[in-house]
């Protein structure tokens, strides 16, 4: 283990003893902001040695007490022991390094990324705000959330922060497609895509028409109850039953209808159906 | 340890003296396998002449079975092998015959007719063809007559397929942390039923695919016990079809061997999908299913390939029902020759005796594997 590093544990510990009796002999701000230069001013004589500890990292610098000691920023927020060494005292004292208050980058979780129309509450975002040094903003800040459709529709929702995170839910609307969902802080933007995909397919039907000595079944344009295109790809299953036996076909849905083929079996009956929707029946007696 | 070296120095000695047996001894049929010889009988009876046979394609000595033929005037030698094996890549391509049967069904003086049953060795398990073999006297040996049968031929010809396919962008390491990636697929068992077997508890069910992207599926199940304590944890394994597109339904079996149902509290169920790159073709029509009643009951049928691409090996899955819709058992079959364009192959999914009685409806699902994966 490095000596440095019980140098500076031992330092630490010798502070927290040494309390603020003698913190006269520095004068520091309470609070920093995070990337903002500051100060501090030492009394006294001779050489010293000041020492900040905070978060993750260790600053050391000479001094001649009763000089300034100056630092150009300390980027991490959190709190800070500063400690001052000389040979004959030991002083330390405390302060916070705080976020810097411009958020510079959002951290947006948005779920799901797909999910059918027509639901409530059912799509979430949720924020985290962080300064230009990825530091939580924890003081409250005003977040806009934003939905918006292909088609114009949008819905939008302000949320007030509280230590760093804000979260809103919103409807799928009743339009398909790939809706925008934003979250805004000032001018700093981010964005995800929530796709909005039909529901169930909604009266499907089917006509038949013989094709030589077969029967082409053909779907109607398939659309869920929102009038919504049911996606290509979708399995349409057509079934044909006759004198105790039956054939069946699992066909996608291509450009919007199932199409397939099957033998021509008078009397027999013709079925559609789509996952668990049943469409419509049609008896053929040629 | 003086008994652990003694044993060892045993077995040492056995293994050695085996072996030097078996070298200088060779049974019949080692000799065979090592090249050096036949295992073949001489033809006197048809019994024996379709028993060569049998040993000849087991040993894929293909020159000297199409030589044994009476009739091998009426087709070469390579449509001999391919009437066997298949003319395109399926399922029994590189398969090895196991272990075959011969069952005489009647016999005259000058011809006899057999029932030659072969037991093929495929990585989905064994696979079963049956061929009713004609043996003709040809004067103090028998001949069998090969039942060729010649596949379809599809006339060369270009099918234009409107394709549609799904391809899928996950999240990369440009994206931030927040961004989410592409949800699995949703997914939802339909139904389920625990059914107790001499073999254990089984579990049969439905999954519905209710998104609207392909999902690659699999079902685990965990029986627990009454006081709480699981049981078993088993998968669907192959007893499901994996690959469903939307709205595609597929049924499911898993096994749980040795086990009661009274040792059963509660079942959990956990049906897992992933999205996956998928196109939606081929389409096979599943003509002519017929429940055929007990004895044998089976569930009947042909699987028609309309779409353009050959389909190397098919897997029909029957979901069986009784009267008031609730599945009863679930059974499947691996087709063993490849789907050509609208040419009809059989196939035949047997159904437990006891259970037969109890199943009014069935509903069969075909999944496809053609070489070169998913296109």
């Amino acid at each position: 283990m490095p000596r440095s590093t019980f140098l500076v544990a031992g330092l630490a510990l010798a502070a927290a003893h040494l309390a603020f009796a003698q913190s006269e002999r520095m004068n520091l701000p309470k609070i920093v902001e995070a990337g903002s230069g500051f100060s501090i001013q030492s009394s006294g004589s001779g050489k010293a040695t000041l020492y900040l500890i905070g978060p993750g990292r260790v600053l050391k610098q000479d001094l001649q007490l009763g000089d300034t000691a100056s630092f150009s920023s300390l980027y991490h927020a959190g709190h800070y022991l500063a400690v001052l060494v000389s040979q004959s005292f030991t002083a330390s004292d405390s302060f916070d390094v705080v976020p810097a208050g411009k958020p510079a980058t959002l951290s947006f979780l948005a779920k799901p990324s797909r999910l059918p129309v027509g639901l409530h509450d059912a799509i979430t975002g949720a924020v985290y705000v962080f300064d230009a040094y990825h530091n939580l903003i924890t003081a409250p800040t005003q977040v806009a959330f934003e939905l918006s459709n292909p088609s114009g529709g949008t819905q939008q929702r302000s949320v007030t922060a509280r230590d760093g995170s804000a979260w809103t839910a919103m409807d799928s609307t009743a339009q398909q497609g790939a809706d925008k969902f934003a979250a805004r802080v000032g001018n700093i933007t981010s964005t995800r895509v929530v796709a909005q995909v039909p529901g169930d397919p909604c009266g499907l039907k089917m006509n038949v028409h013989p094709v030589g000595e077969k029967l082409q079944l053909t779907t109607d344009p398939v659309r869920d109850c929102n009038g919504n295109a049911i996606s290509d790809g979708t399995v349409v299953t057509f079934t044909e039953r006759y004198g105790g036996a039956q054939s069946t076909v699992d066909a996608p849905l291509k450009r919007g209808i199932a199409e397939a083929t099957m033998q021509v079996h008078p009397g027999a009956t013709l079925s559609v159906a789509s996952g668990v929707v049943m469409g419509n029946q049609i008896g053929w007696a040629k | 340890m003086r008994k652990g070296t003694l044993l060892a120095a045993g077995l040492a000695g056995a293994t050695v003296a085996f072996v030097a047996i078996g070298t200088v001894w060779p049974g019949p049929s080692a000799v065979a396998y090592a090249g050096g010889g036949n295992l073949l009988r001489s033809s006197s009876t048809p019994e024996e002449a379709v028993a060569n046979l049998g040993d000849e394609i087991r040993g894929q000595d293909w020159g000297k079975a199409y030589a044994s033929f009476a009739n091998r005037a009426e087709f070469t030698q390579s449509e001999f092998v391919h009437d066997l094996t298949g003319y395109y890549p399926n399922l029994l391509t590189y398969t090895t015959l196991d272990k075959f049967e011969v069952r005489p069904l009647h016999a005259s003086a000058n011809d006899a007719e057999l029932e030659l049953k072969l037991h093929w060795a495929t990585v989905v398990g064994s696979a079963v063809s049956t061929r009713d073999v004609h043996v003709v006297r040809n004067g103090d040996h028998w001949e069998p007559d090969w039942p060729i049968v010649k596949q379809a031929a599809v006339p060369p010809q270009v099918i234009p397929v409107n394709y549609l396919r799904w391809d899928v962008i996950y999240r990369g390491p440009g994206d931030d942390w927040g961004a989410q990636d592409v949800d699995a697929p949703h997914v939802r068992i339909v139904d389920m039923h625990p059914l107790e077997r001499a073999e254990g508890v089984v579990l049969v069910g439905e999954l519905l695919n209710e998104d609207v992207v392909p999902a690659f599926v699999s079902v685990n199940g965990t029986l627990i016990s009454k006081s709480q304590v699981p049981i078993a944890t088993e998968g669907s394994f192959d007893k499901i079809s994996h690959l469903l597109l939307p709205k595609q339904v597929t049924p499911f079996l898993i096994m749980f061997p040795n086990v009661t149902l009274s040792q059963v509290g509660s079942i959990r169920m956990t049906p897992q999908s992933a999205l996956v790159s998928a196109s939606a073709d081929p389409v096979i029509e599943i003509a002519d299913e017929q429940l055929h009643p007990a004895p044998d009951a089976a569930l009947t049928g042909q699987l028609i390939n309309q779409s353009g691409q050959i389909v190397n090996v098919a897997h029909v899955l029957g979901t069986f029902y009784d009267k008031s819709g609730q599945v009863v058992w679930v059974a499947d079959q691996y087709v063993d020759h490849a789907l050509l364009p609208q040419s009809p192959v059989p196939f035949s999914i047997h159904i437990p005796q006891d259970l037969a009685k109890n199943v009014s409806t069935q509903r069969s699902v075909v999944a496809t594997y053609s070489s070169g994966g998913l296109q």
